[in-house]
């Protein structure tokens, strides 16, 4: 039997059906048979992953029960600093850097009894949208692999899809995470703002990066977040009060909720046919289920896309400007420090990356700032606002996570704007803070998944839970599909 | 034409708080390099600032006691620069809301008056730099070393408008200025080890009336001394280079102590962009009007009321201004003698003159360090008083309650130096003086008054230095029938 669920993974590890070590060989089988053509990590922690299981298990034999990620494999996106584990940030920068800590979220994990697989691709420091931008090769879609998983946490999604983990986490600054598990066929979750540790997260935009699940179902996806989220005296930002916990109101149903449907949310347009359609019927669905649905518009969402490619290089400019070679990563030497650096961080620095802290040093310079990053805050304001107009209304927010499915490696890497727009739908809840949600809810012609998005006010993941899981029944979706090995990984590297 | 000397001085405290800035480390640097640190202080990836809370109560106090507004929600912002021994590439620091605004200094000195403080902010040291090879300059060292131990201990800038108008003025404003915060116990306050650090904007104009002249900046002076001569140096040669025509131009200079000029370094191209923003990783502090009280309640005597306090107890303004300049211990140990019963003035001219000297010269760096109490000094001023004790024999007693011989009785006792004060005792010494010297007693007889120190003198040496030697003048004189 192959277990493709936390939750019945966790039952069955507790009923004797299955030991940890058993599930750690399942994925690693798995892995053996995939990853060649996926490439979904960047390290492979084999004997690690078997020793961690077998530690589980005897725990569990002697009755230390650490809970429901209690010896279950999870693979997590490699900008999450892991002690001892190499931590790349899938760039060329830091190529065989050991970070001496584990990030909060990992340690949360493995207090929780989870096993790291180990570590997934991604962009270079999360910065894109189809993982094409690692410095360590892409990733392909495990639906079909002339496709990209979507991005920047395409490693982890892939991982989760292909049964190479039972659950991942990655990290979303515009959509890194719901993107990929939209395009992947999974469920994803950004968490609200401040409600994990950012402790340990390599930063890319720090006023919009959280840590959040991936798995294939939204029961899972509330387990593992659960088991990360909560205040954290390291990470400033990180919430002080406690949340309801995400799975709490999973049976809820979709009774008398009220649905916003934000179509038009990012000004998006050119959402694929498929895609639309998708959305609308899983609305008609929800209807039926007894949820009140009503068109809301939030126009000022419309300029989250511009904001966004403002505040987050500006940030970035800065937050990447520790790697200089001077006390880890790769050192080029030059005549000077200076030189030193410099050709550091042309030679470790891929192009996307250079373009976008090119862009945020810009639009942070005298004379600029007030035109660029100033105009962006008070965007980020208005876009709060929209939201906050919406939710006197609604209890939750939806619209397609991405306009399109998954689309052929290559076909966006020459025009970046073409890229950046993939992250429409996903954009305003990053600049917002909002928790948001993908959940796979069907095919398109080409038998790539569609997701849903249900985005919800700040600490009120427990009702975004309570809706995706709903939907997610009625969807009915098969998330297993690539595990069949009759189906086979599609594609032409197959 | 009289040139105006326009000044405003830049100064960097470090607070003495147990631990960083923004991690758990110890905030001390002087350990073995890099023995300090962690990822937070490093700057490696992923690891973020969490603010210490004791040194936002130290900069609130610092402000407080500058007279400043605190700022109700301060933000820290990101000043972006590269600099190999600053860890993130960026400094957290303050921008436009700094933690404490607008106060002022009163400072003594040949300009007497206010200076207005503009801002006090919070921010972050960095590591150290050392060149080796070459001549220990960085353009010419073979290799550099870092420690990381300094990074992230808490600094404090205070930053004042450019009201000083003279050299004398920005060493008094120094001088006040480290005195305030040694007295609020936040910073050890040490200028030699760079602990308190002053850098100096100097221009000079055509009058009070003239707009302000371009300004440089000079930096590295070590005491208050050189901060007063590089100012000066600097005063004159602006003034020379305007009076011959030449222009002012805008750069940071270095003061070089041994050659007594202050050198121009690498000028800018072009003003340096540091491209501030609010630091996403710190959300912005609330300083609450409570927190303010409480720390407002925290302040200690400042060092100007207690100046006041000290010429109301009958001190001149001279030693008032010594006694508070001095180190805190001779401050408590004049004030101890007082309270124990001593004259002000008294215990104000010992304290300063005779404990200082007898200190030094038994190599004690300070009063804390002696076993000299202020109830100890008040005994050795009334035995001086009440005439048990001549001025040379209370200074060897001094030295004795010093080196920890006991109290000033119990020296003085056992070092054989009361004073010889009972009349018949000395009488019997008189006498036998005149039966020793008929004729300087005849001629004293006949008026030669000179002759009493002769005899006075006699009595010293014969009773060993223990005599009164006023009572031994009057005992002679009358013997004489003068």
């Amino acid at each position: 039997m192959t277990f493709t669920t936390i939750a019945g993974a966790a039952r069955a590890l507790r009923s004797g059906s299955i030991t940890s070590v058993g599930l750690a060989e399942q994925v690693l089988a798995r892995t053996s048979m995939v990853e060649a053509q996926v490439h979904a990590y960047l390290t492979l922690d084999t004997d690690g992953l078997l020793e961690a299981a077998a530690g589980a298990d005897e725990e569990l034999a002697a009755g230390r029960d650490r809970g429901p990620l209690h010896g279950i494999p999870i693979a997590v996106k490699d900008n999450m600093t892991t002690r001892e584990m190499e931590t790349t940030a899938g760039s060329r920068i830091l190529s065989g850097y050991i970070p001496p800590y584990d990030a909060t979220a990992i340690r949360r994990l493995r207090d929780a009894g989870a096993l790291i697989t180990g570590k997934t691709n991604l962009d270079e420091f999360a910065m894109g949208s189809s993982t094409e931008n690692s410095a360590f090769g892409p990733t392909r879609n495990p639906w079909n692999t002339d496709r990209v998983p979507g991005g920047s946490s395409g490693g982890s999604a892939a991982a989760v899809a292909a049964g190479m983990a039972l659950g991942g986490l990655g990290s979303d600054t515009g959509g890194s995470i719901r993107q990929p598990a939209s395009l992947c066929g999974v469920v994803g979750a950004k968490p609200t703002y401040g409600a994990v540790s950012r402790y340990g997260l390599i930063a890319f935009a720090s006023s919009l990066d959280q840590i959040g699940p991936i798995a294939h179902r939204v029961e899972d996806a509330a387990l593992l977040l659960d088991a990360i989220s909560g205040h954290d005296p390291l990470d400033s930002t990180s919430y002080p009060g406690g949340i309801e916990p995400s799975g709490a109101r999973l049976d809820g149903g979709l009774d008398g909720v009220r649905v916003g449907v934000a179509r038009r949310l990012g000004g998006a347009d050119a959402v694929e046919p498929d895609v639309e359609s998708a959305f609308d019927r899983t609305l008609a669905a929800m209807e039926g289920a007894g949820a009140v649905t009503l068109e809301v518009d939030l126009p000022f969402t419309e300029q989250g896309l511009s904001a966004y490619y403002l505040i987050a290089p500006a940030e970035c400019s800065a937050n990447l400007a520790r790697f200089d070679g001077v006390r880890y990563g790769l050192r080029v030497d030059g005549a000077t420090t200076e030189q030193m650096m410099s050709r550091s961080r042309a030679d470790g620095f891929g192009s996307e990356v250079t373009r976008r802290v090119l862009l945020g040093t810009f639009a942070l310079s005298a004379g600029y700032h007030e035109a660029f990053y100033g105009q962006a805050q008070k965007v980020r304001t208005l876009i709060r606002e929209d939201f906050a107009r919406a939710y006197r209304e609604c209890d939750v927010l939806v619209s397609p996570t991405s306009a399109t499915t998954a689309f052929p490696l290559g076909d966006r890497t020459e025009d970046p704007l073409s890229m950046y727009v993939s992250d429409v739908f996903t954009i305003p809840s990053n600049l917002a803070g909002h928790p948001a949600i993908s959940v796979p809810v069907g095919l398109d012609r080409h038998d790539l998944p569609i997701g849903f998005q249900v985005m919800a006010p700040a600490l009120e993941e427990a009702v975004m839970f309570q809706v995706a899981a709903a939907l997610e029944s009625l969807a009915g979706f098969d998330t297993t599909v690539p595990f069949d090995p009759s189906y086979g990984l599609r594609g032409g590297v197959r | 034409m009289t040139w105006e000397a326009v000044i405003g001085l830049e100064t960097h405290v470090e607070l003495s708080t147990a631990s960083k800035m923004f991690c758990g480390c110890p905030a001390r640097f002087d350990a073995e390099p890099n023995t300090n640190i962690c990822p937070v202080c490093l700057g490696l990836p992923g690891a973020l600032p969490v603010p210490n809370r004791e040194a936002i109560n130290r900069i609130m106090q610092i402000g407080l006691a500058l007279n400043c507004s605190v700022t109700r929600r301060p933000v820290f912002h990101r000043k972006n620069y590269f600099y190999a021994d600053l860890p993130k590439n960026y400094q957290i620091s303050q921008f436009d809301l700094p933690v404490c605004v607008g106060g002022y200094v009163e400072v003594g000195g040949d300009h007497p008056g206010r200076v207005r403080i503009e801002r006090v902010h919070q921010e972050e040291d960095t590591g150290k730099s050392t060149h080796r090879g070459g001549d220990g300059r960085i353009s010419a060292a073979e290799y550099s070393l870092l420690d990381f131990n300094r990074s992230g201990v808490p600094l404090v800038e205070i930053v004042t408008r450019p009201d000083i108008r003279s050299a004398a003025q920005a060493r008094a404003y120094a001088q006040e200025l480290r005195l305030l915060v040694e007295a609020l116990g936040v910073s050890d306050a040490r200028l030699e080890e760079g602990s308190i650090r002053f850098d100096a904007n100097v221009s000079v104009r055509p009058g009070p009336e003239a707009p302000l002249g371009t300004k440089v900046e000079i930096k590295n002076m070590n005491s208050f001394r050189s901060l007063e001569r590089a100012v000066s140096y600097e005063i004159e040669r602006q003034t020379a280079r305007l009076s011959s025509g030449q222009r002012i131009v805008m750069e940071t200079r270095h003061w070089d102590e041994e050659a007594g000029v202050t050198r121009g370094g690498r000028i800018k191209e072009g003003s340096s962009d540091y491209r501030y923003f609010p630091d996403p990783d710190l959300v912005p502090m609330e300083l609450d009007r409570e927190w303010e009280e409480g720390m407002a309640a925290l302040l200690p005597e400042l060092p100007s009321v207690r100046r006041m306090r000290y010429e109301e107890m009958g001190i001149d303004a001279a030693q008032a201004a010594n006694l508070v300049g001095a180190e805190a211990g001779l401050a408590r140990l004049f004030e101890g003698a007082v309270e124990a019963g001593a004259g002000a003035a008294q215990a104000a001219n010992w304290a300063t003159g005779e404990v200082v000297a007898s200190l030094r010269k038994a190599g004690i760096p300070s009063v804390g360090g002696s076993s000299l109490t202020g109830s100890s000094l008040a005994e050795l001023l009334g035995m001086i008083r009440q005439g048990s004790l001549s001025g040379s024999a209370a200074r060897e007693v001094l030295a004795g309650v010093i080196a920890g011989e006991g109290s000033p009785a119990e020296v003085a006792a056992g070092r054989d130096l009361l004073q010889i004060s009972d009349t018949g005792l000395l009488e019997s010494v008189v006498d036998e003086l005149i039966a020793a010297n008929p004729d300087e007693f005849a001629r004293l007889k006949d008026g030669e008054r000179k002759l009493v120190g002769f005899f006075v003198g006699q009595v010293m040496r014969n009773t060993r230095g223990k005599a009164d030697p006023k009572l031994a003048g009057s005992l002679i004189t009358e013997r004489a029938g003068l």
